[in-house]
């Protein structure tokens, strides 16, 4: 009975408060504030402690790169295209290669597709785990970060072995992916997920069972599942409302139909529905990274012959590359001219839905101390909004 | 596919259907039966989802080309529709009735190629360029580097040099110009 009252809907309609009759408070939470994913803003108006209405601003880290792009060889804008999604870059560099592959026409070795999908399923379990913590932390539960955090490390550290880079990796390149596996990787890979999967057991018991978090998250930020169309949301958001929609299974690219998983849905999208939903989620990436550990090709090329980078030129052609990362339908929209830069290379953040247009109407009516649990819980990052 | 190619050829004048993929196709529309057949795509073809919007600056031609790409979830297809508006008149209608985050779209639009669309939501607000008083920044007639060389200082002991141009020069001196 107390949820459902609880689970109320934001009105559509913009409120138009009067700020001079002394009823209203403007306040901004953000750029700086531990409540706010990453360099964003949001511009409050507050009578008491309720929000009223919310306006997201970008552009603290607007670095220009889709511009930036069309001055660059295809070949030079790996750098770039990495860091659009920080906690996440391999998705970014998935999706740019895909797009390039898919225009030059080159395909790539089969050894090459099973290490793309560890990747970007190892990315996907560190940026989880980035975000339960960050989830938890909104909640004032700073304990899960620290042990999260510890456990994204452990796979950064796979990430260090695999490629050289913890962060940006640049593996997934344009033919294939950059090297091979080095020895004892595999065993290495599969001890961390058996120490991550511990950690998971152990956050579940002490997150999900805690009746703060409960209380808090649940009916907090509620997206009905006829939204989901309206305004375009995709990944767990979506699949907590009960909308089966996951382009691992709708796409079917690189190793994924060969792979046996099941797409994860709830029945009603709120934080504590969506936190829920990635914890299974998380449990789910270990369980694709050991199948893909076990069925990866040991040998065999692993990377295509490409022409030379510095004089690529890919035919004309345009082409839509999208993926499923941890926060739903993410893509490149790649156009080529013929020349050897792109002609036009725009992102397709799903962050750029969900913090902007269902965040600022999600807000309208949250308790203030509740914002940054209802942010975190959409999972949002700055950098794919601002490119 | 051929069927709403043909079908959207007679309602709205589509033309140049072509398969990039198996599941993704574009065509191109006239921009003033633009919002008409996007309302038909979402609500009589299945193509609910709008993945992103955005435009490429032709220059060349004279035309801004706005690119919107939707999803059918059912029939597990995309579909990229194109329309071009004249780069000296650039206004086309706006779709924010349809899909509620278009407006964001529409904003960006506005913002970094100029595209106006009357009645959007805070179309007119600055969107990720704060305090930007140059032109808009992703026509292709901007050029990022000599605004750059033109606004802001060099700083000394910070020499810098193209990378592709840098290592064409090593690799291939007699072919780098």
């Amino acid at each position: 009975m107390k949820k459902e009252k609880l689970r109320v809907i934001p009105p559509a309609e913009r409120a138009n408060p009067d700020l001079e009759s002394g009823k209203y408070l403007l306040m901004w939470q953000g750029p700086q504030h531990p409540g706010i994913t990453g360099n964003m803003s949001l511009k409050l108006i507050v009578e008491g402690d309720s929000v009223v209405d919310c306006e997201t601003h970008v552009g603290y880290l607007h670095r220009g790169f889709e511009k930036l792009m069309e001055r660059r060889l295809w070949m030079q804008n790996f750098p770039l295209v990495c860091r659009i999604a920080v906690p996440e870059p391999d998705f970014n560099e998935y999706c740019y290669a895909a797009a390039l592959e898919e225009l030059a026409g080159i395909q790539i070795p089969d050894k090459a597709v099973w290490l793309r999908t560890l990747s970007l399923e190892m990315i996907r379990l560190a940026s989880f785990l980035m975000w339960i913590g960050g989830q938890a932390g909104a909640f004032g539960h700073g304990t899960i970060i620290q042990w999260s955090v510890t456990m994204r490390d452990y796979v950064l550290d796979l990430f260090e072995e695999l490629s050289g880079g913890r962060i940006y990796h640049m593996y997934i390149i344009p033919g294939g992916v950059r090297g091979d596996v080095p020895a004892g990787f595999f065993k290495h890979v599969l001890e961390i997920m058996d120490t991550v999967q511990k950690n998971l057991d152990d956050i579940e018991l002490v997150m999900f069972h805690n009746v703060v978090f409960k209380m808090r998250a649940e009916g907090l930020g509620y997206i009905p599942a006829d939204w989901v169309d309206h305004y375009g949301i995709t990944g767990p958001n979506a699949r907590a409302a009960g909308v089966a929609r996951d382009l691992r299974k709708d796409l079917g690219y690189l190793a994924y139909p060969r792979l046996d998983f099941k797409t994860i849905v709830g029945q009603k999208s709120d934080a504590y529905e969506r936190a829920r939903l990635r914890l299974l989620e998380m449990y789910q990436c270990i369980d694709l990274i050991r199948q893909i550990v076990d069925q990866c090709p040991k040998d065999g090329p692993f990377r295509e012959k490409l022409p030379n980078p510095l004089y690529w030129k890919i035919p004309a052609g345009e082409t839509y590359v999208a993926a499923e990362c941890t926060r739903g339908e993410y893509g490149f929209y790649v156009a080529s001219d013929g020349s050897d830069k792109p002609r036009r290379v725009a992102v397709r953040g799903p962050s750029y839905t969900h913090a902007v247009a269902v965040m600022e109407r999600l807000a309208r009516g949250v308790n203030i101390a509740d914002v940054a649990g209802l942010m975190v819980s959409l999972h949002t990052y700055p950098p794919e909004i601002e490119r | 596919m051929n069927e709403l190619a043909t079908r959207l050829a007679a309602r709205y004048g589509a033309r140049g259907w072509h398969d990039q993929r198996a599941d993704l196709a574009t065509i191109v529309l006239d921009a003033d039966r633009l919002r008409d057949a996007l309302a038909y795509l979402r609500d009589q073809e299945g193509y609910r989802h709008l993945s992103f919007a955005t435009a490429i600056d032709n220059i060349e031609r004279g035309v801004f080309t706005l690119v919107y790409t939707l999803r059918s979830h059912d029939k597990g297809h995309s579909l990229i529709v194109h329309a071009d508006i004249d780069r000296q008149k650039p206004v086309v209608d706006s779709i924010h009735l349809l899909w509620a985050q278009a407006w964001t779209y529409q904003r960006e639009m506005k913002e970094w190629y100029g595209i106006d669309f009357p009645g959007s939501p805070r179309v007119d607000e600055e969107f990720v360029l704060e305090g930007w008083e140059g032109p808009p920044m992703m026509r292709r007639d901007f050029d990022s580097l000599a605004y750059s060389d033109a606004t802001y200082a060099e700083r000394p002991g910070r020499a810098t040099s193209d990378p592709a141009r840098h290592m064409k020069e090593q690799l291939y001196p007699e072919a780098a110009e």
